[in-house]
């Protein structure tokens, strides 16, 4: 039995704790928000927040987990993650559209740590989120549009 | 579209939508809500739908993929229906001849042909709708319908300042026939076509509810992996299922044409009992191919031999002869995989007496045929459902239907509903590769420096050749093999094409842009070789040949303009610049790059674009984008090796795509015209090649006739 908190709810689940998260979410806990692209932590299209931080869910077992919280791309947190939210549609950032929650979610890890984030520092939290439509472009306008939103609402 | 097949097809339709079957993309517990939608709904053809509730649904029977096609038709339904667009769904349309592709006669999408094929269809579709509900108000208001008009969702009578809301007139214009031939607006007039309007997929996509056919979950329904062939063509011969079927969750291991399959209860138990398999497979089909090093020698002595006649104007054999200065030379490319973000999947639910499938195709005609013949049973009792596409670029219309045909054959073995996912190295090493290509090729200049013969020689696998569409081979040329070539637009006095299509058992496919993908490179790096032997600037000779391709030539000078071309760069940078048609569509593009570590770094690229009359600005700017990257990832990484028989790639480590920190900044230019719509999705990757291997010439004076590029061919290595 693992004990863990998924998008605010505690569960107690009954799977192999083997088993990456992403099959647990998908799967078990039918959110199927979060993606599988390669399996091998290589594309980003599964990254969830483990207490907070980024991390690929694909290669994170569930015992992992164990007594941590769990956030998917259903679960983003009104302020910095809808200001994500909101700037992703304002820019028209997607195209097919399969990896934008793994790049959301990494995006809002990277505002919380850097609000007003460089170019740089975009290309370093950025650049293990893979999208083969090309709307990098795009991301990066959108993470510099919810850098100046989140400031304004501070402001 | 013929308004007899509207009203006709569209009643069975709209039958069909009363019992709650027009599902689209809705899922299993979704249906009762489309069909309470779908009630009491004036729906005067089989692609748009008015409800009660104002809401005016756009039925699509194009494959969403990225390309924005929901938005663009949608748009162009609403154009001439006067539609509010707040009040604008998109439905994803069920298989029916209603929804057969304007010139293809199959329900497909693909040749970046949606808004080419349904500008019209579109939009006689909302303009019939709208003419009916004026006639409605019109009638109860006891007033000509000519004094009446239609704004944003609205009916509107000035004279009395009467307003009725779409809605409201439903029902009253549903007991009409639809009237034929009705005028479509004035593009002057126009208010949606044209203007940047909002995705209508794009909060779906940011909020993790968008659904991809591997988000579909049937009751009862098991997971399953197919261990494929380790050889394209090889067979199972023996298989051990002891260990995997002992892996906890593993409900069945079976045997099918494909391969063997392996059903759990999810992904994870189904990987376990995949690798826990022991199978014996036939040795290779004769003539299978051992290596692609050997494969390119293979293409490369064919290309020395006389193939067939593609083209052929002048005489370009005497010509090079009596040149001045001539110029041969060679050039590879290599097999290259799609690599959509979603690998393949395919969800089947097969009864006795019927079949549901769901799954992300651009191919639903051929898919519910080919499931038909697999289970035997009538085409009408096969309904796809298309879900939304994790990314197709061609890799999504296969007419093998190989990805459907064996998710049917896993759901006969297992009995009960079925998800066959791939995984990211099944999607590497499932075949299907853009072909590998090898080109010979002449040029010839005379004193004064012009181009006066060019000789191509093209050595690869036929697109068409072993599939349904092989009549499309005329006279043993495969035009998808030769286009950007055999046609291309320089004003050359002799020119003369041939190729060659030697087979093998390596499955080749469409990918985004096709032959363009490779003819583009070669033609447009080796007409800037060309400049370089006669001492002119590449734009200039391009523009003295183009004289009389005014669309081509406007969209050159408009690249080369916003790019800067002539003037001074910083150190360490260079330009290089392509042009290219394809799909009825001009992409001219100047990459600017630098060397930087161990390769080459694009800075910007510059792309203008004529496709004609445009439906959306923002999408064709998005499109140009993401072309950009998808030929860069081509230029810098792409490459399908095969080394004793087998593939050697298989995840984002060894062929990588594209990553944030190497996008180039993407600008975009829409020529103004009013020519016929051309296409958007596939254009934009013709030139980048070669207009960065170009660039890196210039640079480097190391002109690199393959691709991907190595770090030697820049003097780094």
């Amino acid at each position: 039995m693992t004990r863990l908190t998924v998008n605010g709810k505690r569960l107690e689940l009954d799977a192999d704790p083997s088993m990456p998260l992403l099959w647990v979410l998908r799967e078990e806990l039918r959110l199927t928000g979060t993606r599988f692209g390669c399996g091998m932590s290589l594309c980003g299209a599964c990254t969830i927040h483990l207490d907070g931080e980024a991390v690929r869910s694909c290669v994170t077992p569930l015992s992992a987990a164990e007594g941590r919280h769990v956030t998917t791309i259903e679960g983003l947190s009104p302020g910095v993650s809808s200001a994500v939210q909101r700037a992703w549609i304002a820019e028209e950032v997607p195209q097919c559209g399969y990896c934008q929650s793994g790049q959301i979610m990494c995006a809002a890890v990277l505002l919380r740590e850097k609000p007003q984030p460089s170019d740089a520092d975009i290309d370093d939290a950025m650049s293990g989120n893979l999208c083969r439509c090309g709307t990098y472009q795009r991301i990066r306008k959108a993470i510099h549009r919810a850098a100046k939103d989140i400031a304004g609402e501070k402001a | 579209m013929s308004d007899a097949v509207g009203r006709r097809d569209f009643l069975k339709i709209g039958a069909a939508a009363g019992g709650g079957l027009l599902i689209g993309v809705a899922l299993p517990g979704r249906a009762t809500r489309v069909a309470a939608a779908t009630r009491s709904a004036f729906a005067p053809s089989a692609f748009v739908r008015i409800g009660a509730d104002d809401l005016v649904t756009v039925i699509v029977g194009k494959a969403e993929m990225g390309q924005g096609v929901y938005t663009s038709l949608a748009m162009l339904v609403a154009e001439d229906l006067e539609a509010d667009w707040s009040k604008l769904r998109v439905e994803s349309a069920p298989v029916d001849p209603a929804y057969n592709h304007a010139s293809f006669g199959i329900q497909m999408t693909g040749g970046s042909s949606s808004v080419s094929s349904e500008w019209e269809r579109m939009r006689r579709a909302g303009a019939t709708a709208r003419v009916m509900l004026v006639a409605a108000a019109a009638r109860s208001w006891g007033v000509d319908a000519a004094s009446c008009r239609a704004e944003k969702g609205f009916v509107l009578h000035a004279a009395s300042g009467r307003r009725s809301s779409y809605g409201a007139l439903a029902e009253a214009a549903a007991s009409q026939e639809p009237p034929v031939n009705v005028p479509l607006k004035d593009p002057a007039d126009f208010k949606i076509l044209g203007r940047p309007m909002p995705r209508l997929d794009t909060p779906s996509k940011v909020d993790g509810t968008a659904q991809f056919a591997g988000d579909v979950n049937l009751p009862g329904m098991l997971v399953a992996l197919v261990l494929r062939p380790p050889v394209f063509g090889a067979t199972v011969v023996k298989v051990d299922a002891a260990r995997a079927k002992a892996v906890p969750g593993v409900k069945a291991v079976a045997t099918i044409p494909q391969g063997v399959a392996v059903a759990a209860t999810g992904f994870w138990a189904a990987r376990k009992g995949r690798e826990a398999l022991v199978v014996e497979w036939s040795a290779a089909p004769a003539g299978a191919v051992a290596s692609t090093d050997a494969l390119q020698q293979e293409y490369a002595a064919l290309a020395k031999t006389p193939g067939l006649v593609a083209t052929n104007r002048g005489d370009a054999a005497a010509a090079l002869t009596g040149a001045a200065k001539t110029l041969s030379t060679e050039y590879d490319v290599p097999f290259l995989a799609h690599a959509m973000m979603e690998p393949l999947s395919c969800v089947v639910d097969l009864r006795a007496d019927r079949c549901e499938i769901w799954t992300g195709t651009q191919f639903q005609t051929g898919d519910r045929d080919a499931a038909a013949k697999r289970t035997g049973l009538r085409p009408e009792d096969v309904q796809i459902h298309t879900t939304l596409l994790g990314g197709g670029f061609g890799r999504r219309a296969t007419p093998s239907h190989d990805f459907v045909t064996e998710a049917v054959e896993v759901a006969k073995a297992v009995k009960v509903p079925v998800k066959v996912l791939w995984t990211r190295e099944d999607d590497l090493r499932g075949g299907y590769y853009r072909p590998m290509w090898h080109d010979r090729i002449s040029g010839g200049l005379d004193a004064n420096g012009s181009l006066v013969a060019w000789s191509h020689t093209i050595v690869g696998q036929s697109l068409l050749a072993g599939t349904p569409f092989e009549d499309g081979i005329k006279n043993g040329i495969d035009d998808s093999s030769v286009e950007g070539a055999a046609d291309m637009p320089y004003a050359v006095p002799n020119l003369r094409v041939e190729l060659h299509s030697p087979r093998s058992n390596v499955p080749v496919l469409w990918w985004r842009s096709v032959g363009h993908s490779h003819t583009a490179f070669v033609v447009e790096s080796f007409l800037d070789e060309m400049a370089e032997a006669a001492g002119r600037d590449p734009l200039e000779m391009r523009r003295a040949l183009l004289e009389n391709e005014p669309r081509t030539r406007r969209v050159l000078d408009l690249a080369a303009e916003r790019a800067g071309w002539g003037q001074a760069l910083a150190p360490g940078r260079a330009r290089g610049l392509a042009v290219h048609a394809s799909f009825g569509s001009l992409v001219a593009q100047v990459a600017e790059v630098s060397l930087a570590g161990s390769g080459v770094r694009v800075h910007r690229v510059v792309c203008a674009i004529d496709c004609g009359r445009i439906v959306n600005p923002d999408t064709i700017a998005a499109q140009l984008e993401g072309a950009v990257a998808f030929g860069l990832s081509a230029v810098l990484y792409g490459e399908i090796t095969i080394k004793d028989g087998r593939v050697e790639q298989s995840n984002f480590h060894d062929y990588p795509i594209l990553r944030m920190n190497e996008m180039p900044q993407v600008e975009v230019h829409i020529v103004p015209s009013d020519a016929k719509p051309g296409g958007v999705g596939e254009p934009g990757v013709p030139p980048l090649a070669p207009a960065v291997i170009n660039a890196i010439a210039v640079l480097t004076g190391r002109r690199i006739r393959h691709l991907p590029v190595r770090p030697q061919d820049l003097g780094l290595a």
